[in-house]
């Protein structure tokens, strides 16, 4: 079967000698973009920061194997208000990444790809609902 | 182009009151790694596209502005170029149509640069060649249009027009040069979803990998800047749905019938 296109930019057209790609940087860079790349966004920071915390929580977890005294000292740390305040962002950050693999799962499905605008608005009207109310609940705004 | 064609250069008669527009043109020197900026002013009519501003650049300043064009109307895909950070085909970008002051004009991205407004376009064609793609539909004319009296039925193109615009808004293929990209793989969705008597199976190989329709991360920002009914993200998710159900459907073949699959 040969190929019916045949496109060509024509005979003798030069081919580009410089790459110009905008790398990983152009990931953040939002500028005239939408709200899909929001959630790509959202979704990349979100995750880059969940790995961060996972190193953090095996370091303060081996604090367990250093005796009462070392994890008794990381309790105090763990219930100051900035500490607190860090424990709202993460979960803010949990629940974006969450909330975004919901829109990942049902797009990979190849499930409503023409409402892929209004399911990230839901999807993240939940997720900052639910971080409100723990944020109430971890700062004791409510017991 | 009308008016500008009829536009007196300036210095010689030309009316100073006349409106004008400057453009702001990336320029890059084939062979030189160095990339600047030049600023040229244009006469505006009513219509004018940021194509028929350069044109007349061309004309008139500066004859070794570098651009591409061809059909002025949408149709070829050739005059793609980033105006004011948006990816948009030039001829049909209206100057009125753009906040005031300055416009910004440079060449697209993730595409290897030619020179000034020219990317290296062959490199898309070449993997829209890949997916064997036929650019006829066997469906019928446009929705809501109808066959002229005495006219059977109505083929049409493809929707997409190998602009490059979708190639240059991703972020995926600016960090990964190895991304097979949103044309190519809506493009293989459309042989998939109407094989036209092609065999849809290597376009299956060609998308079903890591580079392929998996390597998508759902920015959507191929769809926003597509001219065409293209859309190549919502594309790429439907192909998704149609790669899984069909890895499942030669799992459960080979899992059926276990003797045909014996080397
Ligand atoms: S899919 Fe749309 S943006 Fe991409 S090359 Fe085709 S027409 Fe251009
Ligand atoms: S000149 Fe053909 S699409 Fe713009």
């Amino acid at each position: 079967m040969t190929p019916q296109t045949g496109r060509s930019a024509g005979p003798g057209v030069p081919r580009g000698d410089l790459p110009h790609r905008a790398g990983a940087t152009g990931w953040f860079d939002t500028r005239h973009r939408h709200l899909g790349d929001w959630a790509f966004v959202v979704n990349r920071l979100s995750g880059l920061g969940l790995v961060a915390y996972l190193y953090l929580h095996l370091v303060i977890l081996s604090q367990l194997a250093r005796g009462p005294e070392a994890w008794g000292g990381f309790l105090a740390i763990a219930t100051s208000p900035p500490v607190l305040l860090f424990d709202v962002l993460l979960l803010a950050g949990l629940l974006a990444h969450a909330f975004n693999g919901i829109r990942v799962t049902l797009l990979g499905l190849g499930l409503v790809a023409s409402r892929q605008k209004a399911l990230w608005v839901a999807l993240m009207g939940m997720a900052v609902l639910i971080a409100l109310a723990g944020a109430s609940r971890i700062l004791g705004v409510t017991s | 182009m009308a008016t500008l064609l009829q536009t007196p250069r300036p210095g010689a008669d030309a009316d100073p009151a006349a409106p004008a527009r400057t453009l702001r043109v990336r320029r890059h020197r084939r062979g030189d790694s160095a990339e600047g900026w030049d600023r040229y002013t244009a006469p505006v009519g009513p219509r004018t596209t940021v194509l028929d501003a350069l044109t007349w650049v061309r004309a008139h300043l500066d004859a070794s502005l570098n651009l591409r064009h061809s059909c002025l109307h949408a149709s070829c895909g050739t005059c793609g170029m980033r105006v004011n950070g948006r990816d948009v085909l030039a001829c049909v970008t209206r100057l009125e149509d753009l906040p005031p002051g300055e416009v910004s004009v440079e060449p697209l991205r993730n595409q290897p640069l030619v020179s000034d407004l020219v990317v290296d376009i062959e490199s898309l064609y070449e993997s829209l060649d890949g997916v064997r793609l036929p650019l006829v539909r066997t469906s019928e004319g446009a929705p809501g249009s109808t066959p002229a009296e005495g006219v059977g039925h109505l083929t049409r193109f493809e929707d997409c027009v190998e602009c490059g615009l979708c190639v240059s808004a991703c972020p995926i293929v600016a960090s990964d040069p190895e991304y097979a990209g949103p044309a190519v793989l809506g493009a293989a969705w459309r042989l998939v979803a109407e094989p036209r008597d092609r065999d849809p199976e290597p376009a299956y190989a060609l998308v079903d990998g890591e580079q392929g329709a998996w390597r998508c991360h759902l920015a959507f920002e191929c769809n926003e800047v597509c001219p065409t009914d293209a859309l190549p993200a919502e594309e790429i998710a439907r192909l998704r749905g149609i790669l899984l159900r069909h890895r499942v459907v030669r799992w459960l073949q080979r899992h059926a019938r276990p003797e045909e699959v014996q080397p």
